[in-house]
């Protein structure tokens, strides 16, 4: 590869690029206190894993896993890790427009506080959104299918460490260089060269090439499982709503995200060959990159909300004990909104100025997602309407996001007129908008999931005082933090603002500040509510021996939890939608005999190594350290290739331990049903 | 692929089975062309976008010159004809396959490789006329948008013909076992997409650039 020949670089070494001693944080104290703690705490736990010699373990039973199960639970920790990273940009963005009017200029300077609000985006989105959802589909999909592993379980290995790069490629931005300080889309000229030279947009970029590579290759993976790996007897329209829910968000995944491979690469090219795709001058048109980045962008937002709609009709079936209402029109409902959300993103840029009549198609377009979302709405209630309901943690979750979802939807609506856009444009309406929608939808929905679900992971539920005070700190938290911010974008305050001149708007922001603190006692009452239950796992109060505990509906729940590494010791036999429920009306026996020996994916290494080369031929070509990048290029290539040559990729569970897994399985459901 | 069961089909009438006692391993690789297949599709997007992107800027010459100055037809024809004539060979290759014989196959590949190389070949001279003339892809958006839009092609060969290399050698240390014929199969569904890829770069920026 040629180094470019730019006048903004001067100065790229042969042997270390552009990188220099400057690109430390050494004269910004806050940075280097958190570079400091990151180290620290870091070496703290590679000393703790070593001194119980722990890595074997981590390497064999995490790392190079293909089990469907661990990757998912690994893009989860993956996720509330990345959270907080993310949720301490938004308290450093609350604070300090809470402080910075008139003459105070707040603590962070403009080119700081740039670099936060575009990392806060990035980070919230793919590396804790996405992480959660991949993270839920992977862990559920199969076991509601019946599944015991994914259609490629090697490259779901792979998949999840890809995203893991993008992530520490992402972090890394934080202590070497800078990130970009163009907000979480990168628009060019902003995002140019000659806007910005620095290294700032090569991280974003190349954090979001190779976490974006990883889930597309993840969406290909789990479309194959739901097309091909169903249980007998599981027809399309007997698949949970959860599988259909994944199905359409995993079409829009392979859909949608090759769109920001070729766009974010295309950028690059621009960034370092100089191409003229979305320069002002020699014929090239940035509005091209804005249609492009939305046309990915707009299906992202239902890549995101969709399993979240999935995961509330499962909670809300087994805590109503109903079975749905409306499954047939929750399905034509998904599947409608799965196709109009190609047909919407203009309605992102209004204001380009494309006319009339295409602003009122792609106006229209946008109403009309309203209806099946109504649908869906009504859906839920209905399945209320009657139903037998339990307020555990999971259907707290899930009335909270009725509320704040609905509301959400309708300043939705309300943006989706263009005249009212235009006024409304990059306000802090719309950002009050995405956050009601993003957090009271996507957000909420993952936190109902993980309630739901963390017993069959893990064997013991979580544990409901923490559970409960986190849930009031987080719903009555985001609507003080955000109710302001809908009144000042309708007093005409615009998005990305570290100063403020006019002294009236400061008590709102006090306000959405207060709101922020409230959310951060909700994520500390969340990990103490881990820790808690973590602690009290072996108590009768937790502890789950049925793999039952809420009297699910799917088949999820006919296995142990945790379950068997072979999820099924047999593969059942579906006639319902509601699987499991049907079993047990049915009066279905557990199949004590006859087991089989079992045939599973082995563990791969590839997926881990090249995820990890992967970061360095990222920094390399951030920091233009050429030979790095051809060298890891052609290490990566050398470990698919070898691992091409493994051809024995499979292994037999002996049918002893199928037995002996089994057998316990007996004991404890005997040793439960005494106790009760 | 789960197919719908009736009650009575496997329970004969009687009390409802709900596992499947009877079970065999299920073979490797079952959902793999299915799999492939999606690969390809989001790969076609990838294309897509960039045929878009020359749609747009294909006439921001930016002062420059523009496809009927630049483009000499008689050598993208004489490269389009290695192109197809390297998916004819890869059929062979697929029917020799079916015979069974390692060393044809490898034989039909190698000829393959060559005419991919020489595709490549031919791409690069003109590529390294076009930049030597001072017409290199930051000169316009234009030649950005071709730059790209033909290079990824090229890229994708590249990557073809490191692929293939690799299978030659691996159907001649493990055979043509079922892994093999389906990776096998699974290069001849991303050559043949490659040469219909090819077939739009063709049309659309030489043919319609020159005589348009």
């Amino acid at each position: 590869m040629m180094p470019p020949m730019r006048d903004v670089h001067p100065v790229v070494s042969p042997l270390l690029g552009r990188l220099t001693l400057d690109a430390l944080p050494l004269h910004e104290l806050p940075v280097l206190l958190a570079f400091g703690g990151v180290t620290v705490g870091g070496l703290a736990l590679l000393a703790i894993i070593t001194y119980f010699k722990a890595w074997g373990w981590l390497w064999r039973d995490w790392f190079t896993s293909v089990d469907h199960k661990k990757i998912g639970i690994m893009y989860v920790i993956l996720a509330l890790v990345m959270f907080l990273r993310g949720f301490s940009d938004a308290l450093m963005m609350r604070a300090q427009q809470a402080m910075a009017f008139g003459d105070n200029a707040g603590y962070l300077p403009p080119d700081h506080y740039n670099q936060i609000f575009t990392a806060h985006g990035v980070i919230m989105i793919f590396f804790v959104a996405m992480p959660l959802v991949v993270g839920l589909m992977n862990f559920v999909v199969p076991l509601q299918i019946g599944a015991r592993d994914v259609s490629f379980p090697y490259l779901n290995n792979f998949s999840f460490w890809l995203t893991a790069s993008g992530a520490i490629i992402t972090m890394i931005s934080l202590f070497v260089g800078n990130y970009a300080r163009t907000g979480w889309l990168a628009m060019p000229p902003l995002s140019g060269m000659e806007a910005s030279p620095d290294v700032g947009v090569d991280y974003y970029i190349w954090g979001l090439q190779i976490a974006g590579l990883g889930t597309l290759l993840s969406g290909v993976n789990l479309l194959a499982t739901i097309v091909k790996m169903r249980a007998p007897g599981m027809t399309l329209f007997k698949m949970p709503i959860f599988v259909w829910t994944a199905l359409c968000t995993n079409t829009l995944i392979v859909a949608a995200f090759p769109v920001l491979t070729a766009v974010l690469a295309i950028l690059s090219l621009d960034r370092l060959l100089g191409m003229q795709f979305f320069t002002n001058g020699l014929g090239g048109n940035p509005m091209m990159y804005v249609n492009l980045i939305w046309i990915w962008g707009h299906p992202e937002v239902y890549i995101l909300i969709l399993p979240a709609f999935g995961i509330y009709s499962e909670v809300v079936a087994t805590f109503s004990q109903k079975r749905l209402f409306g499954y047939t029109s929750m399905v034509y409902a998904t599947i409608v909104i799965t196709i109009l959300a190609y047909l919407v993103w203009l309605h992102h840029f209004f204001t380009m100025g494309s006319g009339a009549s295409v602003n009122s198609f792609f106006a229209i377009t946008t109403m009309i997602i309203s209806i099946p979302t109504g649908a869906k709405i009504f859906n839920w209630l209905f399945t209320m309407y009657h139903g037998r309901i339990r307020y555990e943690l999971p259907m707290m979750w899930t009335v909270a996001f009725m509320l704040t979802f609905t509301i959400g939807g309708m300043t939705g609506v309300l943006l989706a007129v263009p005249p009212a856009d235009f006024v409304l444009h990059n306000s802090l309406f719309l950002v009050a908008h995405f956050h009601n929608v993003i957090i009271g939808g996507t957000l909420f929905g993952m936190f109902a999931g993980i309630n739901f679900w963390w017993p069959k992971a893990f064997g013991f539920k979580l544990d409901r005082v923490w559970g409960k005070r986190s849930f009031w700190l987080w719903v009555v938290g985001f609507w003080t933090a955000f109710a302001p911010l809908y009144v000042l974008g309708l007093m005409g305050v615009t998005r990305r603002l570290s100063h403020f001149d006019d002294a009236s708007y400061q008590p709102y922001f006090i306000v959405a500040a207060i709101g922020a603190a409230m959310i951060a006692g909700g994520i500390g009452c969340m990990a103490i509510q881990f820790f808690v239950s973590i602690r009290d796992r072996n108590t009768e109060r937790l502890r789950d021996l049925t793999g039952d505990p809420w009297d699910g509906r799917t088949l999820e729940w006919s296995t142990s939890s945790p379950p068997p590494d072979y999820n099924f010791a047999f593969t059942p036999i579906v006639y319902d939608n509601d699987a499991f429920w049907d079993m047990k009306t049915r009066g279905f026996e557990r199949p004590t005999a006859g087991f089989k020996a079992i045939h599973m994916p082995k563990n791969a290494a590839a997926g881990v190594i090249i995820g990890l080369i992967s970061v360095g031929f990222g920094f390399a070509m951030i920091w233009y350290i050429w030979w790095l990048a051809i060298a890891s290029l052609v290490a990566m290539l050398g470990v698919s290739i070898w691992h091409s040559f493994n051809y024995k990729r499979d292994f037999h569970i002996p049918v002893e331990d199928v037995i002996r897994t089994e057998d316990e399985r007996t004991r404890l459901l005997a040793a439960q049903k005494v106790v009760a | 692929m789960s197919t719908e069961l009736t009650h009575e089909q496997i329970t004969g009438g009687g009390k409802p089975v709900f596992f499947d006692f009877d079970e065999h391993d299920h073979p490797e690789g079952g959902s793999t062309m299915l799999g492939f297949w999606m690969y390809l599709m989001s790969d076609c997007l990838i294309f897509a976008v960039l045929f878009a992107c020359y749609g747009v800027l294909g006439h921001g010459y930016g002062g420059g010159k523009g496809p009927k100055e630049l483009f000499e037809l008689p050598l993208v024809a004489f490269n389009t004809a290695m192109l197809l004539f390297s998916s004819l060979t890869y059929g062979i290759a697929m029917l020799t396959m079916e015979k069974g014989s390692v060393r044809q196959v490898q034989f039909w590949l190698v000829v393959t490789g060559l005419f991919g190389l020489t595709f490549l070949g031919v791409e690069m001279y003109e590529f390294s006329n076009l930049i030597a003339e001072g017409n290199g892809p930051s000169r316009s958006a234009f030649l950005s948008a071709f730059f790209t839009l033909v290079g990824t092609h090229g890229f994708h060969v590249t990557c073809g013909l490191i692929w293939l290399t690799t299978l030659v050698i691996q159907i001649g240390t493990h055979g043509l076992g079922q892994a093999n014929r389906r990776r096998l199969q699974c290069l001849s569904m991303f050559w043949h997409f490659l040469d219909v890829i090819w077939i739009g770069v063709f049309t659309i920026v030489y043919l319609m650039g020159v005589l348009g």
